[in-house]
């Protein structure tokens, strides 16, 4: 990493110290911030963190990787997690996982290699009613068919770089 | 009794979760006794009390694993699980505080069903055979399998190892493997000692103990107490074991190999051989060293007394130009530099105060400076043919001895570090069973031993044996006129951090030995002395928190620092398992031995004065002690390279 | 009944902010004993009398008591918080702002899930009218020292944090590790200070009660389950979605209501909960008979029982904290078990020592996900031995 991109981060984590407090309550929102903005919570942005929280690094890194949504590794600037429990798995989640591979010509767990794309699993995006669901950063989608997954990649292909959709509930 | 942070919830680190119940006590307002009945015992208890120590405190034996004495409550093995009235679900006996009258049964068919349908499961991740452990007959998992009566795998048992094991340290091994997700390591290391090393990474069946992202221990901010080990229950924690390395030196006959042997792993190894703690077995030992082979066995306690003379003076001279020359570069207090634990404590939490510690080695290394010069010219021995071995109570003196500066003679200063269960078991691998051996004395020249050095094992003793020194150097009168029978009470004890003052009323004439370096002590009249001591590196960060804030122990001259609870008699080497009571015990057995002393005060020891008109000829913080007894540190900073 | 339609759950018959109007000059003991007269029980599935919650915390001495709604909705197939939260949030806030009254607190907080995060525009949305409107902050209604407000904390992908002692350890910034009880949130909470932590439905219910009465909600259910209850509902039925219901209803009516009346078998409570097979459809949905958040996934006559107790011993091994030995080590051995049966490779005596395992998870785990874990596979295999043994593979 450069030292102006650790400065900024540096930068960054004590801004978000400002609005969150230095106190141990203050470790997720901040961590929330750092992996919105950055994508991920590297190992500097967590030592960071500990410093400013006066915490140890490794419980922040033992906090990283107990929530899902938070990563240390890089990870595409879209992260399609798809819901695997069990009401979208009756509703065919393994077709339109088999599709969401073969568009992406990457398998689960995997980033492709321009680093748009990261393809994981979800348990119970609280869609059961529409599934197959699957959310795309904080955007879900419901009734996803395999059809349907090309269009959506397409769909966020094209307009790379800004947010595919309004932040509103897919299914409207 | 609680000598460590952990129990003490205000500073306490620990989630919440961890933390034992805080129930009013009786000051408080409410408090009181419960009557609670465990298997159709009556007992009356103290508000709050959990159900294991009121099942403890009637005979009762409920077996634990996640629990320990020294930390705080996890209930996470499950184990101690019972069946408490009106409860739907069995409760953890160690985390259960009983607040209303209870009526709990401690071996019904369902908890007996539990608690082996959770050893199983323990068992069914647990890789590794007894036989090859080093924790063989001294594992709690394998005594609860025998306990409950495991006869097969009933989950099934793994038959390949899942991780690499690291051993990138000089102390400390892990093999997680074996590990059983106590988490005794983490509350240990987070919570007790504050150093932040181990921590449960990941959820789920992907939990694991790691370190930050998962480096091996030698790049991360270990500072290689060993705490860990001695509370893990397992041996997925040990320490890097040198002793074939040391056999083989025994075994090759151009190799002079020494040992010498602090003072703490005499108080404890007979825990080794199934004695009671606090049954000293120093002259067994070294009967039972020279049987293993050794060519010498030499007491370290003459360097400790060496390092209060460098240590003592260093101080002396520290406040001279502090307080007479007005020198504004000199750095007060002083903190001492013998605990290896302690010392890449501050390299990595509080570089900036390094000025402040003592630049003299540490005892074991003194040794090994004295033996590969004074030594080997003395007995004109090629110091490449000597082999130095140094008993110690303690894992981070492993890392200490490979610490690249600490070859001024041109040679390791300390070839080989042993802990007090690695020589355990050297001696029993050589057929010894030491508790029956007769005694033998200290091999000369350097057999002679004060008092003061044994102390060096307990928390405040080296204050102890500098105070006994100092005092008679700049007063000239006998320390005991001042303490009755040299004993300086005030700064004995288990508490966390101590304090105390000693006014200087009068001041006696310079010392031969020191002639070079003062010409009165005049400027020190009417001064009084502050000194500050804390064991526990948890305690250590209070202390240096006081200090940054310019609290009263800014104000100090000169401060204790161990790494280890108890100081060195619970170091990371010491014989597990480890507990309050035992290191208790292990104390008594070092103050016995320093009473028992005819000479208890350092600069007394007539080796020492021999030393210094034979060798260091310019006296103590001259050119050549300087050049072999003292050192340098480096600032390493706690953030961890990428 | 349809919740696509949402104006006919009660929710949206309700009159906005009479309960809180209503609440605003009663006395906490009144409010609470209205509460507490209305014999709800907690809506997130546990059921504890929500009444007794709050006059716990009431009681309990404090510097600065929380009002936590737990929002964290990851039961695999409940998803009524998401639709409650989307149109009815202002009864969830009123709910939230009348439980501050009746503890004495003046902070919320909502846990809202991670994958929730696109409903947070919308529900900042509502918060800053109800500034404005002086619904909360500070002197609510006019009142002097009625003082509350609410906000937002995310969580980061983790269903165990549905569990109120993990909800608060991860509010303070940790692990969301269970915490060892006693003590009880209502006593030693967020930052060590009273809490109460209640569902989402619970707090709208709340507001619903202060509005229209305690009479009114107890005269619906049964006498141990008063009111009515949402369900979300979803799986092999010819309309999915959130449904309103009183409790009491039996698993046959409700089945029916959804499209379902040839269900093979009901999974009610989630992957928590209990698979209820056809012969039990009489069975009642009520916390003295089958307990339940309001999950309910149907389960049509070709599917295959094992494949589903896969998937939800698949969930657990992933959402278990990992931190007791039961629930971390218990849940594995479960779903090498069911990887056995798929392979027809399970012994009976293997099975029944498995099933003694689930028994033990049930009974040794530290909180209520290990304590239930093992229900699905314990039911699936109880119901549907002849489905699942002697497999070929």
């Amino acid at each position: 990493m450069l030292v102006t991109e650790r400065e900024r981060l540096r930068d960054d984590i004590k801004a978000w110290s400002q609005t969150f407090g230095t106190e141990r309550n203050a470790l997720i929102p901040i961590l929330q911030e750092v992996q919105k903005k950055y994508s991920n919570i590297s190992q500097y942005a967590m030592q960071v963190i500990a410093d400013v929280l006066d915490i140890h690094p490794v419980e922040v890194y033992s906090v990283v990787s107990f929530y899902s949504f938070l990563n240390d590794k890089p990870k595409g600037k879209y992260v399609i997690r798809l819901c695997q429990t069990i009401s979208c798995d009756m509703q065919g989640k393994d077709r339109v996982a088999r599709q969401l591979e073969n568009d992406l010509g990457i398998t689960f767990g995997e980033t492709t290699p321009d680093g748009k794309f990261s393809l994981e699993f979800a348990n119970c995006l609280g869609m059961c009613d529409q599934g197959p669901a699957m959310l795309i950063n904080d955007q879900v989608y419901t009734h996803v068919t395999p059809e349907k997954v090309h269009d959506i990649l397409e769909n966020i292909r094209r307009t790379f770089g800004v947010f595919a959709l309004e932040t509103k509930e897919g299914h409207h | 009794m609680s000598n460590t942070s952990a129990k003490d919830d205000k500073f306490s680190r620990a989630p919440v979760s961890q933390r034992p119940m805080v129930v009013p006590t009786q000051e408080g307002g409410i408090g009181g006794q419960v009557s609670v009945t465990i298997d159709s015992v009556d007992v009356k208890v103290p508000l709050g009390t959990t159900i294991l120590d009121a099942a403890r405190s009637i005979g009762i034996r409920i077996p634990t694993l996640c629990y320990h004495e020294d930390l705080c409550i996890a209930g996470v093995c499950r184990v101690c699980v019972v069946e408490v009235e009106g409860q739907r679900t069995l409760q953890a006996a160690c985390a259960y505080p009983i607040t209303a009258p209870t009526k709990v049964k401690t071996h019904t068919r369902k908890v007996r069903q539990a608690r082996r349908h959770i050893i199983d499961l323990l068992l069914s991740n647990h890789y590794g055979e007894c036989y090859t452990c080093s924790r063989n007959n001294n594992c709690e998992l394998q005594s609860l399998a025998k306990e409950y009566g495991v006869d097969f795998f009933r989950f099934g048992h793994p038959t390949e190892p899942r991780f690499e094991i690291d051993d990138s340290s000089h102390s400390v091994i892990r093999d997680m493997n074996k590990c059983v997700l106590c988490r005794r390591c983490v509350r240990t290391c987070i919570d007790m000692q504050e150093v932040g090393v181990l921590e449960a990474v990941y959820r789920g069946a992907d939990t694991r103990i790691c370190t930050f992202q998962d480096k091996p221990l030698a790049d991360v901010i270990c500072i290689n107490c060993g705490q860990c080990i001695n509370r893990c229950p397992t041996g997925a924690l040990r320490a890097n074991d040198p002793t074939d390395d040391v056999w083989a030196a025994i075994d090759d006959p151009t190799k002079h190999v020494i040992i010498q042997t602090a003072p703490s792993p005499r108080a404890a190894i007979g825990e080794c051989f199934g004695l009671e703690p606090g049954v000293p077995l120093t002259f067994e030992m070294n009967t039972a060293l020279k049987l293993c082979g050794f060519d010498r066995v030499f007491d370290t306690n003459f360097t400790a007394d060496l390092t209060i003379i460098e240590e003592g003076v260093e101080l002396l001279l520290r406040l001279k130009k502090a307080l007479v020359d007005k020198d504004p570069s000199i750095s007060l207090p002083q903190f001492t530099s013998c605990s290896p634990g302690w010392v890449k404590y501050i390299e990595h939490f509080y570089p900036e105060y390094l000025p402040n510690l003592s630049s003299a080695k540490s005892p074991q290394q003194m040794f090994g400076a004295v033996i590969k010069t004074y030594y080997a010219q003395m007995h004109n021995i090629d110091p490449k043919d000597i082999v130095c071995v140094a008993l110690m109570p303690c894992s981070a003196k492993k890392f200490e001895c490979n610490r690249p500066e600490m070859t001024s003679s041109g040679f390791k200063d300390i070839d080989y570090g042993l802990t007090s269960r690695e020589l355990a078991k050297m001696i029993s691998e050589a057929g010894i069973d030491l508790p029956k051996l007769h005694k033998s004395p200290f091999d000369d020249p350097f057999g002679t031993a004060t008092g003061s050095g044994v102390i060096f094992g307990a928390t405040g003793g080296v204050m102890e044996a500098a105070l006994r020194s100092v005092i008679e150097i700049v007063t000239g009168i006998r320390v005991e006129e001042i303490f009755e029978h040299a004993d300086i009470i005030p700064v004995r004890g288990f508490e966390g951090v101590k304090y105390a003052e000693l006014k200087i009323e009068k001041v006696g004439p310079v010392p031969d030995l020191l002639k070079g370096l003062f010409t009165d002590f005049n400027w020190l009249l009417g001064a009084t002395l502050k000194v500050g001591i804390c064991h526990g590196t948890a305690n250590a960060k209070k202390v240096m928190e006081d200090i940054k804030a310019g609290g009263k122990f800014s104000q100090c001259h000169f401060i204790e620092f161990m790494a280890c609870p108890g100081g060195c008699l619970g170091g990371g080497g010491q014989p597990i398992p480890t507990s309050p009571a035992i290191r208790e015990a292990r104390a008594r057995a070092i103050y016995a031995e320093d009473s028992a002393y005819t000479v208890r005060k350092s600069h007394e020891n007539p080796d020492i004065v021999k030393i210094y008109t034979e060798f260091f000829k310019e006296g103590p913080c001259s050119h050549l002690s300087h050049h072999l007894l003292h050192t340098h540190y480096t600032p390493r900073g706690k953030y961890i390279a990428e | 009944m349809k919740a696509k339609n949402a104006s006919k759950l009660t929710f949206s018959t309700i009159t906005p902010n009479a309960g809180l109007t209503a609440a605003a000059d009663k006395s906490r003991s009144d409010i609470i004993g209205e509460i507490s007269a209305s014999k709800m029980k907690g809506r997130g599935g546990a059921g504890f009398p929500t009444g007794t919650k709050w006059n716990l915390a009431a009681a309990a001495r404090g510097n600065q008591k929380y009002v936590v709604c737990n929002a964290d909705e990851g039961e695999p197939g409940t998803f009524k918080d998401r639709v409650i939260l989307l149109d009815h949030a202002d009864l969830v806030f009123e709910g939230m702002t009348i439980a501050g009254k009746a503890i004495g607190s003046s902070i919320g907080i909502v846990y809202l899930r991670g994958e929730y995060t696109y409903l947070v525009p919308h529900l900042e949305a509502i918060l800053a009218r109800r500034r404005e409107e002086k619904l909360l902050g500070k002197s609510i209604m006019g009142r002097n020292g009625f003082d509350f407000d609410i906000h937002l904390h995310m969580g980061s992908g983790a269903y165990v944090c549905g569990e109120e002692t993990a909800l608060i350890e991860s509010l303070e910034g940790h692990r969301g590790e269970p915490r060892n009880r006693p003590p009880y949130p209502v006593d030693t909470g967020y930052m060590g200070e009273p809490t109460i932590v209640n569902n989402v439905e619970t707090f709208a219910w709340a507001a619903c009660i202060m509005s229209k009465g305690a009479d009114w909600f107890k005269a619906i259910g049964t006498d141990k389950s008063t009111g009515l209850k949402l369900f979300s509902v979803s799986g092999d039925c010819a309309y999915p979605g959130v449904y309103e219901f009183p409790m009491g209803i039996t698993v046959r009516k409700l089945l029916e209501s959804v499209g379902a009346a040839d269900a093979k078998a009901v999974q009610i409570g989630g992957a928590s909960g209990h698979c209820i097979p056809a012969p039990e459809f009489d069975r009642t949905i009520a916390y003295e008979d089958i307990a339940t958040g309001g999950s309910i996934i149907v389960f049509g006559q070709g599917r295959d029982m094992l494949q589903i107790a896969r998937n939800f011993m698949e969930f657990f091994v992933e959402e278990s904290c990992g931190q007791c030995t039961p629930c971390r080590d218990g849940n594995v051995k479960l779903l090498e078990g069911i990887e056995m049966l798929e392979m027809g490779e399970c012994s009976m005596s293997y099975l029944r020592e498995l099933e003694s395992l689930g028994e033990t998870m049930q009974l040794a785990s530290k909180c209520g996900l290990g304590q239930s874990s093992p229900n699905a596979f314990l039911s699936i295999v109880k119901n549907f031995k002849e489905e699942i043994m002697g497999r070929l593979p």
